[in-house]
């Protein structure tokens, strides 16, 4: 019988939460990592049991852990206790906790500055990894998305980083800006039909594309309207906040930006507002069943200067037309004196045959669907402040 | 030998549970401390100072015998009474928050 691993970062540790394919009893592991925040938790789909984890302090900064056992074991991927950080020729070996942007002039045009919240220009600097997507194909390969904006990759499990510094050097680096909570770049999509083609998108900056395997980007925000940037035409500077594809429709991708929901039927081209009858259009989350990908859901929260559920009611919205039509989803959840968030990586959906959705709240809840979205039911109700939630189907 | 003091989060990361100690070599400084603790315990590297420019963490504090040594140059000695092993040195996650 399938099993569902649910993987939960908070703010104060990791847990993983594991049950059969009813998804009816759960048993609750953790904390791991305690007293760290966890932003990003994900496990490999080329082999379930290589896990990576973010774990980071504004004390001591940013550790990558990895597990190759389904979360019994962990270490961090850099040199063992007691070996030589150095190479015999007395090279540094990889250390899975550094992350240096690329200034080489041979890689690129890498930026040295970006706009800061007084709008000079402020030097790139790195503060922790957002978010870690693992290789559609190679435990080994995982991608970073980090603050201050950039992606990097690894080829050796974690063990060293490499920036795809084309991102940056691209040209518009100068004129993106940190967001509210810092300038992370936050999402990243891998192509299941295009090695080649990856998805990111930074707060604020805008959502990117590649086609070559990460050398060059571009920036994909046509249709994007934001308040706060004069031209309506900006190529960059938009607050994207999560992007979401169903893999059997690599071109078709949906958006939760900062205010508006969209939808792209062109790989990122050009994007149309698909937020119809939301009762706010503002939110951070945004995912697609996984059989049905005309299929989203959003939890709409009520402003950018009110981080909570509109109404004090947790309201899962579901449209079923991809978009512009949306219906509320309340069994199971709060609907009064509700004051929770959810964050953007913190909603996912399983494999399993009747979908299962599941998301976690700023208030500690992990609720979870296994009739897609029809009813929910917690599965913990008293963590610390979800961060991130992934889950992954077992056979 | 010399003896340091971590705070809790980094003992988890190194895998110990009290006092770390350390050989190094005279002259016994600030740098020569956190190279033989980052060389003993590489997983430690990134988290105490950055990795390129070695400038100490913003929140974490140096202390030895009742001195705060955080914003010390790299070279300065330390107390003898560190170099003998009488007292530690002593890394501190500063309290922030309130």
């Amino acid at each position: 019988m399938s099993k569902v691993r649910v993987l939960v970062g908070t703010r104060k540790g990791a847990f993983i939460l594991t049950s059969d394919g009813k998804r009816e009893k759960w048993d609750v592991s953790g904390p791991l990592f305690t007293g760290w925040e966890i932003y990003h938790f994900k496990g490999s789909s080329a082999d379930p049991n290589r896990l990576y984890a973010s774990q980071t302090s504004g004390w001591f900064g940013q550790v990558i852990q990895r597990s190759d056992d389904g979360g019994k074991t962990w270490h961090q991927p850099g040199t063992p206790p007691g070996e030589s950080t150095q190479t015999p020729d007395g090279q540094p070996k990889g250390e899975s906790n550094k992350f240096v942007y690329d200034a080489s002039p041979e890689t690129g045009k890498p930026l040295t500055t970006h706009q800061f919240y007084d709008g000079t220009q402020h030097p790139w600097e790195f503060k922790r990894v957002w978010h870690l997507e693992p290789s559609l194909k190679d435990p080994n390969t995982v991608y970073a998305g980090v603050e201050d904006a950039a992606i990097f990759r690894s080829t050796d499990g974690g063990v060293s980083w490499h920036e795809l510094s084309g991102l940056r050097g691209h040209g518009t680096g100068p004129k993106w800006q940190p967001g509210a909570g810092g300038m992370c770049l936050h999402t990243i999509i891998l192509d299941p039909s295009n090695p080649q083609r990856i998805w990111i998108a930074i707060s604020a900056a805008g959502a990117f594309r590649t086609d070559d395997g990460g050398k060059s980007w571009k920036p994909i925000n046509r249709g994007l309207k934001s308040q706060y940037i004069p031209d309506p035409n900006a190529e960059v500077g938009h607050c994207v906040h999560h992007i979401a594809m169903n893999p059997s429709r690599p071109g078709v991708l949906f958006m939760q930006k900062h205010w508006d929901v969209m939808r792209s039927d062109d790989a990122g081209e050009n994007w149309r507002e698909v937020s119809g009858n939301l009762p706010t259009d503002f939110g951070f989350v945004i995912d697609v069943h996984t059989h049905e990908p005309e299929t989203i859901y959003v939890v709409p929260i009520k402003s950018d200067g009110e981080h909570f559920v509109h109404e004090g009611k947790l309201r899962v919205y579901r449209s079923r037309s991809g978009g512009n039509e949306w219906e509320p989803l309340t069994k199971g959840l709060p609907q009064s004196n509700c004051y929770v968030n959810v964050l953007r990586d913190a909603m996912a959906v399983d494999t399993l045959d009747k979908c299962g959705v599941y998301f976690g709240t700023t208030g500690g809840q992990v609720y979870a669907s296994a009739d897609a979205g029809d009813s929910w039911n917690p599965i913990v109700r008293d963590l610390p402040a979800v961060l991130s939630v992934e889950v992954q189907t077992l056979s | 030998m010399i003896r340091v003091v971590l705070p809790p989060h980094l003992r988890t990361l190194a895998h110990v549970t009290g006092d770390v100690e350390l050989e190094v070599d005279s002259p016994v400084t600030l740098r020569s401390v956190l190279d033989a603790l980052e060389t003993r315990y590489p997983m430690l590297r990134g988290t105490i100072r950055d990795h390129d420019t070695l400038q100490r963490r913003a929140f974490l504090r140096y202390f030895a015998c009742e001195q705060d040594l955080s914003h010390e140059p790299p070279d300065t000695h330390l107390p003898d009474a560190v170099v003998r092993g009488a007292e530690p040195f002593i890394v501190l996650g500063a309290i922030a928050g309130g």
